[in-house]
């Protein structure tokens, strides 16, 4: 059907090389079509005939569309191009990025610095020279990464003020998170021990012997990874921690497949596109949203309830842990707060609250927010220094 | 075969479709039509009740064949998905033949033929006479990698038992994926479907659902629920109401006696509970609400 397209009269040919250019439009605007779609494209038209072409561009979009972004911007795309109605491209979102990339706060600039340089390469591995990074779960039962920054590691973060030894913190955050995914994968499959009988192999290796069953031979599936979500506050408050929980959320969310991070100050971001995008022009457009906000006020309960209305049903489910930085100083009502971390709790499978404020000397968690949300919280812990951040390992390795 | 590869039958299926009660819009035809034509899988995706499930069982009906179902899971494998061995009887196999000096090699042939194989779904749909509908439920509970092997499959419709060999489609079947949007589908299983998104039906075609369910129903009273269910989707729900749903609660009100929406507020909010599934969701519809609802409706 498709080789005799070239060889048909001019209308046919005209018509191929529209559907041709018709591919390219949607192409263009980020539709994931390769050569196959096209000629399928071709043939379905020739198929449904260049007479209907109400059934054509029905027949189009259930070919070529495929998902449900696709499926909603298609007939834009299609009356842009067969109409030359609006605009031919949409190029908003490449002149977004240009306009944001101007714009982005200093945490974010150097986060992506150091992100560009780590996935360049093995350079801060080679950099440090440690053995024990190669293999956390080996020699060092409980501690992570143990080093010479063992004293950056216990020192509260707000105390950091060198931009060698800030720098140094960020980087050994973003190791502890590479390295807790490593711990957590290598430890599922360590401890994998049958837990039924694999029937199959047994009667085969058991022929010999009239098929009674001497040698068992077992099955074990390896425990299922835990999911995280992360939801960090970027309020002014948190403002002396923030860039290395951001280092820490980029470590994690980029190593850790079944991760999720949002980050809120008044408005909520899913941020694990941007954080995984390896080109930081695009990852800045992504996160062209939430860079205004870093540093102003906290609206937690907001953050919260629409969390849990857009996003909870696909994020999380029955063994999430859901992990959030904050301390606790919310401009909303307590009483919303309490309800929505409620609604929450009963859909995650640990709800661990991290409030760097934990580690200073005498913290009562008075506030009425945090009073409000205790109840809901399976554990309350600290995260001021990078050693509370490793702690968190023993949590999440126990799931 | 013959009379459904004509361009022209687009309008027959859908009506063939309608005669085993279900209603379908136009790109819904098309892309069944599609699927159909062009011997691909068809995914769809939506909000969980808009009857993505239900669209595999009538065209089942509607072509007059099997429907085979494949219900996703997390951890779901080949042996659950494509074959097991019967092991119960093969063991009874080894025993019976315990006696008689059979020749191990001859036995083992034996136990592990034809006989003592079960056909879980995948085999199943490419070992019938006819073509059956195969429908894989919720590909998106699955793990990955087993929606990559799904992939290979649905590419090469053969599947490998090492004991056997390879057995052949006898017939390729029409498959029908879905999927709820819990976790990304890869790009490759996308780019070998075809693609609809399933919306919720707007009122006329709802009503057209409900009447076509549920014959006895009075005319006016589909068309108020239909268009009672369309406001109280635009609520702010937890889980919002499906079609299923909808059926659920004209049975109801039939079987309470309700003829008319605005006749019996009190009986209307009170079988609501056909609608709402959760606690919030019931407390977000208080009489009042449901008043101005059925207001609207009426």
């Amino acid at each position: 059907m498709t080789e005799a397209v070239p060889s048909q009269p001019d209308p046919a040919s005209t018509v191929s090389r529209r559907i041709t250019g018709f591919a390219a439009h949607l192409r263009l605007n980020g539709f994931r079509l390769g050569l196959s779609e096209s000629r399928a494209a071709l043939a379905l038209v020739d198929h449904l005939g260049t007479d209907r072409p109400a059934a054509c561009r029905l027949g189009l979009k259930v070919l070529l569309c495929s998902g449900a972004e696709d499926w909603n911007r298609f007939d834009d795309l299609f009356e842009a191009y067969w109409t030359r109605r609006g605009k031919t491209r949409d190029r908003i979102s490449q002149a977004d990025t240009r306009h944001v990339s101007d714009v982005r706060p200093a945490v974010w600039r150097e986060h992506f610095g150091e992100k560009a340089k780590a996935s360049g390469g093995t350079l801060d591995r080679a950099s440090d020279g440690e053995p024990d990074d190669d293999d956390p779960g080996v020699g060092a039962k409980s501690r992570l990464v143990a080093s010479r920054q063992d004293t950056i590691r216990r020192t509260d973060l707000r105390h950091l003020s060198d931009p060698d030894e800030i720098a140094e913190a960020e980087r050994v955050a973003l190791r502890l998170a590479r390295a807790l995914r490593y711990r957590l994968s290598r430890r599922y499959r360590l401890e994998r021990r049958p837990t039924r009988i694999d029937l199959r192999r047994t009667i085969r290796a058991n022929l010999s012997r009239g098929g009674d069953p001497v040698t068992l031979i077992g099955r074990g599936r390896p425990s299922r990874p835990v999911e995280i979500v992360l939801f960090v506050d970027v309020s002014g408050s948190m403002q002396p921690y923030t860039r290395f929980f951001l280092q820490f959320v980029a470590g994690l969310v980029g190593a850790w497949p079944k991760s999720d991070a949002y980050l809120f100050h008044t408005r909520l971001v899913r941020v694990t596109e941007a954080v995984r995008e390896r080109d930081p022009l695009k990852a800045m457009a992504k996160l062209a949203l939430v860079a205004g906000g870093i540093g102003g006020g906290t609206r937690l309960g907001d953050s919260l309830a629409r969390f849990n209305d857009m996003y909870a049903k696909s994020a999380i489910n029955s063994r999430t842990v859901f992990v959030v930085f904050s301390d606790g100083y919310d401009t909303g009502s307590p009483d919303r707060l309490a309800r929505e971390l409620a609604r929450l709790k009963t859909r995650v499978r640990r709800l661990i609250w991290l409030n760097p404020l934990i580690g200073w000397k005498d913290y009562e968690p008075v506030t009425a927010a945090m009073a409000a949300c205790l109840p809901h919280i399976d554990r309350f812990a600290t995260a001021h220094t990078l050693d509370a951040l490793a702690a968190l390992e023993t949590e999440w390795a126990a799931l | 075969m013959t009379d459904q590869t004509s361009p022209s039958d687009k309008a027959s299926l859908a009506d063939r479709l309608a005669e085993t009660g279900y209603i379908v819009d136009d790109t819904l035809a098309m892309a069944l039509r599609l699927a159909i034509d062009l011997d691909r899988p068809l995914l769809l995706e939506g909000e969980a009740g808009v009857g993505k499930t239900e669209i595999a069982r009538a065209l089942a009906t509607c072509l007059d064949t099997r429907l085979i179902r494949l219900q996703c899971y997390e951890g779901l494998d080949a042996n659950a998905a494509i074959y097991e061995w019967n092991y119960q009887r093969q063991l009874l196999a080894i025993k019976a033949h315990e006696g008689d000096e059979t020749d191990p090699d001859a036995l083992e042939t034996h136990i592990f033929s034809d006989r003592y194989l079960l056909k879980r779904p995948l085999l199943q749909a490419i070992s019938e006479e006819t073509a059956p509908v195969l429908l894989i439920d919720e590909i998106d509970r699955a793990d990955e990698e087993f929606e990559a092997y799904l992939l290979e499959i649905l590419a090469d419709f053969q599947v490998t038992v090492p004991e056997l060999g390879t057995i052949e489609a006898v017939t390729i079947p029409r498959v029908i994926l879905t999927s709820n949007g819990t976790r990304a589908l890869s790009d490759a299983l996308r780019r070998r479907c075809l693609y609809a998104y399933v919306e919720f039906p707007d009122a006329d075609r709802e009503a057209a659902i409900i009447r076509a369910r549920l014959p006895s129903i009075d005319e006016s009273l589909a068309g108020q629920v239909a268009r009672f269910v369309q406001a109280l989707r635009k609520e702010d729900l937890e889980k919002v109401p499906g079609i299923a749903e909808t059926l659920d609660w004209c049975a109801a009100l039939m079987g309470l006696g309700v003829g008319r929406l605005d006749q019996d507020p009190e009986a209307v909010h009170q079988s609501l509970i056909c609608l709402l599934k959760t606690e919030h969701d019931q407390k977000a519809v208080p009489p009042e609400i449901a008043a101005r609802l059925v207001g609207q409706a009426a």
